[in-house]
């Protein structure tokens, strides 16, 4: 066990964890943010996708004890359902989602990514290294790839980005 | 996943410190890979050393004109390193095939080296595997074999190593720089780095056990034209067929390594310089030896033709 | 109410909620993360345990000892449950193996003991700890090999097993042109994103269960059936499903497990299934062969078509439908269908996203594309040219004792059976004419742009309209609130937005008005979700419903109820019009009906229709294909929400691209399983995968289906599409490949020489 101070959507959390507790785990399961899913509990599938201080990652694969004192951002951080973030309004708006297990993590993915094109972080099909990266189709789905939608509201998805895309950029 | 006590290291020597003293210790860096083993008990660590403090995170320039990279620099600002996309771009570019974005995030450039192999017999422990049970046998042979390796591999194991990174590593002529638990440091070079199974699939690097990845350092940059072509059966998020890396420099000194046809990048020295007669021709030299499962035949052929490919597209 | 004659004009047809885009109502719940699935009910009971599975490490055999000393004593642990202490279970109709296994095992990764602890950590670990010691016993789970001894399973979904119309035989040896081809599908897996997750607790003698699942009315009584409880004593939960394409039909282990240990540790207990159980612990869709023969006069019209199809599953199991749409799709005057099931050992074959068509079309519209490249007519014409609008083996339900079975009989009511509307030629004029179809070159490997070879492929779909009575009840409150309770089960398919749309449609109030609840078994019993029948049956059960609401609103309001109008909040009749609200002034009023289907729905053969198109980039080098685009012409009946279905067709498509490219569940021979068993190792598609997809709904209404005019949407996305793509490598190749999924390796032989 071990007490762990989780800084989450600005909250400041206090917990008893066990050392084996994912981060994933303490959000669902002590922090009672359900937001964050579990698909596969193994890096495969990028349900469980959180923003650490600013970046996504899986958060299945990251122990709770490692991310002390570390800014973490889950879907219930972005907006409510009375205020969204503008790429969670436009996901509702591109139905970017069927069953909407995926959408949490496919959301902050899509927040974090954006965040990364704008840092100038190529990606597999980024053709020109030295370049800024475009927010083309194809570079929106290379970059969203870790986020697996089985229902397949994949083209709809890229709609949604490419909105908020063209909003913010 | 067994219980494990867990604390965090300060500093690289402390750490390596921390993994000696304490029997069946682990470092645990971005976890990626670790962690979703403990979850399937294939890794049964009793003690995590926490090393993400260690500030080994930055890329540096070496005097002779190279960079050496913290092995704690993540996958995604390792590619994204100004100089590596300048000067290294085969690496960047065999970073960007890997994984996803997330996991770029969180994975480090030393623990990308020490990633294990994704062949499913390994994965399912009902099953015999030499590589996580020594002594069991190999599940894969004589069963489902598409992902195995071609070449290097022995009668006790046939998996692949899965990174993209390392197979641009070998390419590039890398050095791995360590710490050890009784404070000495020693430098790897990267063909050295990574065992073939033989009798002992278990041992997958020369790593001692309390040894710690503290760097990469990659020589002067060597020019050229720098490709990473990864074949995988989906166009993302997934683990190679095969790939090809290679540097193609008009006045020869060209390079070539192969990653998904080994239990390490594969790469043949005398290889490199039939690279200026062609896909064939080079491919005869470095898979010569290779001898193929009844389900991945197709690797060879493929290698060929993905090494065609990035010659062809070198030559525009 | 009864649907049994053809629908007339009736509230639905003003289309003023109906029929629109409207963003789906729980979007927003989604989008943030406050939408609760089965294992997130955190707040609903208290003291919750967790239970972690441990499953069987061989495919069959026996469990000679199993002992959970070391488990039990592990830090945390509350129970551990195994077949020898979970008293006498019943076992469903609707499972095959046992959920529960042990002493025997029937299948890889069966459930054998649930751990229970206060953590989800500590039931891992102590999970681990459980001892078995197995004996194995050979198995079969080689398809191939077992098709000799495949037996005549009686009955597919849809019908009989084997079928003819004439002299199949004498047809086809007299065809000038024919075609004999044998195809191969894989097992595949239906890996939705939320795993098979419950919570189960026990008060007394009554059991509740928060769990993931499409069908709530099955659940209940399988639950009943398996713990000896009468159903009323059950009440499950599901609002909210993280996708099933079928998974989610029937009772699995984490329900199971979930109710064994809340009754062992005496608190309620959640289990999720972990992903790298979720293929062979539960169903996927079974492995074909398939043999196809067609003969043709040269102009093209077909004379003999005959399918035979095999596939296996576990003693007393299922055969996969795949021959069931070649009794219906094309013209032709001799036919044969067989369908023959082998025993494997292997997990248990059951239903995904169009079970029988989606397989069936796989291998028969590959077949269509190589019989018209023989006959040198274009794919989409040599369709159309054998189209037909009767039944092609029609009386398509005869007796099981009649050997003659689906020929015409002298003296039967409609020799001539007909579709209820079918509009392929349609789909597939419309969809040739959008994707330009008229740029394809005939010849296969002509196109080429750079590295790229490019190819056009398409094929025609059918998907069964499958009609089942559907009850709703609806409440119109003081506020004028409109509230919909059913156990219809929304999985991703927009079933709470096209209900609410159906309410406020019915009773004349704007969308947020309507509030829709769903998937709990203390609601009236929907048709629930599966077979592509949730949204046209819930719907209708909830406009019956509402025409009942709508007569008591009357009948307070002092109107005649038969000729009120329901508009603006308003009810009109007879020169009078008062708000709704004021009906429930003094008190809610609450109506409630089921819509029951027959007499018309069953005279006409009910089906929907499509034409998928799509364009391939196939590397000339490495053989990776790329999909550049497709699209989907779809007849469905008319569209509720087209948003919500464009949505379900898309997802259709893309999992028909992952039929066609990737997905295969690689079978171990030796050890008997799935080795492939999870995310990683299983490749779906991702979002590089898939370009940009058109879908075209033609949008008639039929009057034949329902009230609502609506059919099925779901499965017919994916019907037809692999072929389409295998078709379309073709083109772009010149290598046919008749064995799925077409991975490059089947390409390389096949491509271009390297200089």
């Amino acid at each position: 066990m071990a007490r762990v101070s989780l800084q989450v959507n600005g909250q400041a959390h206090s917990v008893d964890l066990d050392t084996r507790t994912t981060l994933l785990d303490a959000l669902r399961e002590y922090l009672k943010l359900t937001g964050t899913k579990k698909g596969c509990d193994h890096g495969q599938c990028g349900a469980c996708t959180v923003m650490i201080d600013g970046r996504r990652i899986n958060s299945c694969l990251t122990l709770a004890v490692m991310n002390e004192g570390r800014r973490i951002t889950t879907i219930e951080g972005l907006g409510t359902p009375e205020a969204m973030h503008p790429m969670q309004a436009a996901f509702v708006k591109h139905d970017g989602y069927q069953c909407g297990y995926c959408t949490p993590g496919q959301i902050c993915s899509a927040v974090a990514m954006l965040d990364e094109v704008k840092a100038g972080v190529p990606s597999h099909v980024t053709a020109d290294l030295l370049a800024a990266p475009d927010l083309t189709p194809a570079e929106l789905r290379e970059r969203m790839s870790g986020n697996i939608c089985r229902c397949a509201a994949y083209s709809n998805i890229v709609d949604a980005i490419t909105e908020v895309a063209g909003g913010t950029g | 996943m067994k219980a494990f006590t867990y604390e965090r290291a300060s500093s690289p020597e402390q750490a390596a410190q921390m993994v000696a003293r304490t029997p069946n210790a682990k470092f645990i860096a971005g976890g990626t890979n670790l962690l979703d083993l403990m979850k399937l008990e294939i890794e049964t660590p009793t003690h995590l050393v926490d090393v993400n403090s260690l500030g080994l995170d930055r890329i540096e320039a070496t005097p002779d004109g190279g960079l050496r990279i913290g092995g704690l620099v993540r996958n995604t600002d390792l590619a994204a390193d100004l100089r590596i996309r300048r000067d290294y771009p085969v690496l960047s570019h065999a970073l960007l095939a890997g994984a996803s974005g997330q996991l770029r995030n969180a994975a480090t450039t030393g623990g990308n080296l020490l990633q294990r192999t994704r062949c499913p017999y390994f994965y399912d422990t009902n099953m015999p595997c030499n590589k996580r049970t020594p002594g069991s046998g190999c599940g894969a042979i004589g069963g489902v074999t598409r992902q195995h390796a071609v070449i290097g591999h022995s009668d006790a194991c046939i998996a692949t190593n899965p990174s993209d990174m390392a197979v641009a590593l070998r390419v590039l002529d890398a050095v791995v720089e360590t710490v050890q638990g009784d404070g000495k440091t020693r430098t790897i070079p990267i063909a050295e780095f990574h065992r073939l199974p033989g009798g002992t699939p278990n041992v997958e690097t020369v790593l001692a056990a309390s040894e710690m990845i503290t760097g990469v350092v990659l020589p002067k940059p060597l020019g050229g034209v720098q490709l990473y072509r990864k074949v995988r059966d989906r166009a993302s998020y997934a683990f190679a067929l095969v790939s090809v890396a290679a540097v193609i420099r008009k006045d020869g000194g060209s390079r070539v390594a192969l990653g998904g046809v080994a239990h390490r990048p594969w790469r043949v020295e005398a290889a490199d310089a039939r690279l200026a007669d062609g896909a064939r021709a080079t491919m005869a030299e470095l898979l010569a030896d290779a001898r193929p499962q009844p389900e991945n035949a197709f690797k060879v052929t493929l290698a060929e033709r993905t090494l065609a490919a990035v010659l062809a597209q070198a030559r525009i | 109410m009864k649907f049994e004659t053809a629908a007339t004009v009736n509230p639905i047809d003003r289309m003023k909620v109906i029929g629109w885009p409207t963003e789906r109502i729980d979007g927003p719940f989604k989008a943030t993360g406050r939408a609760s699935y089965a294992y997130e009910w955190h707040d609903v009971v208290p003291n919750q345990a967790y239970g972690y599975i441990v499953a069987s490490a061989i495919a069959k055999g026996r469990i000679n000892r199993l002992d959970v000393s070391r488990a039990k004593q592990a830090p945390g642990v509350i129970a551990v449950v195994t077949a020898e202490n979970a008293g006498k279970l019943g076992k469903a109709q609707r499972n095959t193996a046992t959920v529960l296994g042990g002493p025997e095992i029937e299948h890889y990764h069966q459930l054998i003991a649930v751990v229970v602890a206060e953590t989800f950590e500590q039931a891992r670990a102590a999970a681990g700890l459980v001892e078995v010691d197995y004996t194995r016993e050979p198995g079969r789970f080689d398809l191939k090999a077992e098709c000799d001894s495949a037996t005549d399973p009686g009955k597919i979904t849809g019908g009989k097993s084997d079928t003819t119309v004439g002299d199949f035989d004498r047809a086809y040896a007299a065809a000038p042109v024919t075609l004999d081809a044998t195809y191969t599908t894989p097992d595949q897996s239906h890996m939705m994103m939320e795993p098979p997750s419950t919570i189960a607790a026990w008060d007394g003698g009554s059991l509740t269960v928060w769990t993931s699942h499409q069908m709530v009315d099955w659940a209940r009584s399988d639950l009943a059936t398996t713990f000896g409880m009468q159903k009323e004593k059950v009440r499950v939960v599901s609002p909210y499903v993280g996708g099933g394409f079928g998974a989610k039909l029937f009772l699995r282990a984490d329900a199971v497990a979930a109710v064994l240990g809340a009754r062992a540790a005496g608190r309620p207990v959640k289990v999720a299934l972990p992903r790298p159980l979720s293929v062979n612990n539960t169903v996927h869709r079974p492995a074909t062969i398939q043999r196809i023969r067609i003969g043709a006069e040269p102009g093209g019209k077909i004379t003999a078509i005959a399918h035979e199809s095999w596939s296996g599953d576990l003693p007393d199991g299922k055969a996969d439908g795949a021959v069931h749409q070649t009794r219906l799709l094309y013209a032709g005057a001799n036919r044969m269908t067989a369908t023959r099931l082998a025993t494997l050992n292997l997990p248990e074959g059951n239903a995904m996203r169009a079970p029988g068509e989606a397989t069936g079309l796989m291998a028969l519209e590959i077949a269509i594309d190589e019989m018209a490249e023989k006959l040198g007519l274009d794919p989409v014409e040599f369709r159309i040219l054998n189209d037909t609008q009767i039944v092609p083996d029609s009386p398509s339900e005869a007796s099981d004792d009649d050997p003659q079975a689906g020929a015409p009989t002298e003296g039967h009511e409609s020799p001539e059976r007909r579709f209820s509307q079918r509009h392929l030629v349609e789909c597939l004029r419309l969809g040739a004419e959008k994707f330009g179809w008229n740029r394809r070159n005939p010849r296969p490997g002509q196109s080429r742009e750079g590295d790229w070879l490019i190819g056009l492929g398409m094929a025609a779909a059918i998907r069964g309209n499958h009609m089942t009575k559907s009850a709703a009840r609806v409440r119109l409150d003081r506020r004028g609130i409109v509230t919909v309770e059913t156990d219809m089960t929304d999985i991703g398919t927009g079933s709470y937005t096209i209900i609410a749309q159906t309410a406020a449609e019915m009773m004349g109030v704007l969308l947020d008005k309507v509030v829709v609840r769903l998937g709990d078994s203390a609601f009236p019993v929907s048709a629930g979700s599966g077979g592509q029948w949730g949204a046209n049956c819930s719907t209708s059960g909830v406009y019956a419903a509402c025409v009942k609401l709508r007569e008591a609103v009357a009948q307070k309001l002092g109107f005649n109820a038969l000729d009120a109008v329901f508009e603006d909040g308003h009810v009109r009749s007879g020169g009078r019009s008062l708000p709704l609200v004021q009906a429930a002034g003094d008190g809610e009023i609450v109506a409630e009906d089921m819509v029951e289907f027959g007499g018309i729905t069953e005279q006409y053969e009910q089906a929907t229709f499509g034409a998928q198109f799509v364009e391939v980039a196939v590397d000339a080098y490495t053989g990776e294909t790329r999909i550049r685009r497709m699209l989907s012409v779809c007849d469905c009946g008319r569209i509720l929400n087209p948003t919500a279905a464009r949505s379900q067709v898309i997802g259709g498509m893309t999992m028909g691209v992952g039929a066609a490219l990737t997905e295969e569940l690689a079978v171990d021979k030796r050890f008997g399983f799935f080795v492939n068993h999870d995310l990683a190792g299983y490749e779906v598609p991702v979002h590089a995968d898939i370009p940009h997809q058109e879908v075209i709904f033609l949008g008639d209404g039929d009057p034949m289906s329902s009230p609502m005019k609506s059919k099925g949407v779901a499965e017919l996305g994916i019907c037809g599409v692999a072929a389409a793509v295998a078709n379309a490598i073709y083109n772009a190749t010149g290598v046919r490949v008749r064995d799925y999924p077409l991975t490059l390796d089947k390409l390389l032989p096949g491509l271009p020489a390297i200089s």
